[in-house]
């Protein structure tokens, strides 16, 4: 049976406009499962009505104005409910009066952030991150509770509790999902960004072969850090998260070869990267810059990506200015991770000794049984002609990883260490 | 998905007539529209096809053909970058679009080519000659 046109446009329009109304109503209701409902009832009033008499000129504001009255006569029926069925004092009936006079006022008021509000209110510190991350998902990304269990590799009744439970805390909290101001919106959007970076991350970690909705997260965690930036155009950070994610988007098609083995950045045909994203995350970079962001963690991570983007050629890349770009990172946001990289890098700027040095500050503790920093010490062993003790560390590395192609990869740079 | 979307020329595009300042107006509330909804990746509008050239392959020949071009409703006088979810956000969203010209006008809407459209015909056997000559190219 061919889908009825109409339905079709009538979702698509739903689907579009839907964290709008859900933001807007939830501002209304303070309750997110009502504000839903809400919306959903405005959809089912669509579905009665625009077959019949056309679609609205805005189907938008006319979807948000049959919620709002809806909200509006539940609120009323709710005030009549209580006058016959209670003994109610004036000081009661005022203060109804009042609540009514209160959500005229708030169904006028037209903010126009009702979605940014919404993510607010979804990536609240309250929550936890894996809450929040389930919510955003559900809410702004109009995924399904089964999408995102398949996406996050979780059972579909995980999801549906964790987003149930996150829904109570945040009507326990009676959060007010608007846009939070000045010192509070800092802490707040810190929480916002990590968990669109933790969206990307998953997308990013997906291979080839897996579920198309794991990849996928990639490409809503973009548009959610377009939204942000578009909301937000003076916030430094997001900007440099933009950057990160479009920079490392832009190379998502090329890191792994067609028998699905990974490929190194510095091995990878530079040729098929996506200039249009690497010019938008170059973009996005310069703006974060511009607004005196250039230290920022994200900024500093785009800077990173936007190094290899900038070379021609692997041979091209300037391996003094990423060494330079780890030295702020390792101060802007130290972790042994980076400690580990930043030695890489050195070893790549300045030469093996170099890296070596770096390496024996590497915590070692902070990485018990990661296969890349002995794997990175081997390297620069390799190339400081240390070949007996390389051939130890490729050994050591290849016994630490979980990952069938890099131990096959280290096993053979350790043979390569007998034979040179 | 990636979507370009074409506004196609009609005959005050291609006589180089620039938008009223009503129509600039409501485009950039409308490419505002965009940009919040974080679909649009770039957009831009290109000069009328008198001002273009045409480059005819046959073989080993190549003719310079001068602008301006006949057909004016194949032509293009814009185009949008999207990323949406399916043809039919897309579809809707162009449908929000004020209309771009003076008098009737349309605007297409065409789909890229994705990595996954290549999976079925490149095979692993079939893509490796393909990587053998992209590592040439790559040698500086």
């Amino acid at each position: 049976m061919a889908a009825d046109p109409t339905r079709e446009t009538i979702e698509t329009v739903f689907r579009i406009e839907r964290a709008r109304l859900v933001g807007a109503l939830a501002r209304i209701t303070r309750n997110i499962d009502a504000a839903e409902d809400l919306a959903q009832d405005a959809l089912l009033s669509a579905l009665a009505d625009w077959p019949e008499k056309g679609i609205p000129e805005k189907p938008g504001a006319w979807l948000m104005a049959a919620a709002k009255k809806r909200a509006l006569d539940g609120f009323r029926r709710s005030k009549m409910l209580a006058r016959k069925h209670a003994e109610i004092g004036r000081d009661v009936e005022e203060a109804q009066d009042d609540a009514v006079d209160e959500l005229n006022a708030a169904l006028d008021d037209d903010l126009g952030d009702e979605v940014l509000g919404l993510i607010f209110a979804a990536c609240h510190p309250v929550l936890s991150a894996e809450a929040r991350t389930a919510l955003t998902l559900r809410l702004i990304g109009g995924l399904s509770t089964g999408e995102i269990a398949r996406a996050f590799l979780s059972s579909p009744a995980t999801i549906a509790q964790r987003i149930v439970r996150a829904k109570k805390t945040l009507g326990d909290a009676q959060l007010a999902f608007e846009v939070p101001r000045g010192k509070e919106r800092q802490a707040r959007l810190a929480s916002v960004l990590e968990v669109i970076y933790l969206i990307f991350n998953e997308g990013y970690a997906a291979t080839a072969g897996e579920d198309l909705i794991r990849p996928a997260l990639c490409g809503e965690a973009r548009r959610l850090g377009r939204i942000l930036t578009a909301a937000l155009p003076e916030e430094a950070e997001a900007f440099g998260l933009l950057a990160l994610m479009e920079l490392h988007a832009s190379r998502l098609d090329t890191r792994s070869a067609p028998d699905g083995s990974f490929i190194p950045i510095t091995e990878q045909n530079r040729a098929r990267w996506d200039r249009l994203l690497i010019e938008r995350g170059l973009a996005a970079l310069q703006r974060a810059e511009a607004l005196g962001g250039a230290d920022g963690p994200y900024a500093l991570q785009a800077a990173l990506a936007a190094c290899h983007a900038r070379a021609r050629t692997a041979e091209d890349t300037d391996w003094r200015q990423i060494a330079a770009l780890y030295d702020r990172l390792q101060t802007a946001r130290p972790s042994a991770v980076v400690d580990l990289n930043r030695a890489i890098a050195h070893s790549m700027a300045f030469g093996p000794e170099a890296g070596l040095r770096l390496l024996d500050s590497v915590s070692a503790d902070a990485l018990p049984n990661y296969a890349p920093l002995p794997a990175a010490r081997a390297d620069c062993l390799f190339r400081a002609g240390r070949l007996a003790e390389a051939k130890g560390e490729f050994i050591r590395a290849a016994g630490l990883t979980q990952n069938a192609r890099e131990r096959a990869f280290l096993l053979k740079r350790a043979t390569a260490c007998e034979t040179s | 998905m990636r979507v370009m979307v074409l506004v196609k020329a009609t005959s005050n595009s291609e006589a180089g007539e620039l938008p009223s300042a009503e129509l600039l107006e409501a485009m950039g509330k409308y490419n505002e529209e965009l940009a919040n909804a974080g679909i649009m990746l770039t957009g831009d509008g290109l000069k009328p096809s008198s001002q273009g050239k045409r480059i005819a392959f046959d073989g080993p020949d190549r003719r310079v053909i001068d602008g301006p071009f006949a057909e004016t409703r194949e032509l293009v006088a814009g185009y949008w970058v999207w990323e949406v979810k399916d043809m039919a956000e897309a579809v809707e969203w162009a449908k929000r679009c004020p209309n771009p010209m003076p008098g009737p006008s349309e605007i297409e809407i065409r789909p890229f080519y994705e990595m996954a459209d290549f999976a079925e015909t490149l095979t692993p056997e079939a893509a490796a000659p393909h990587e053998r000559v992209r590592e040439k190219l790559n040698k500086p």
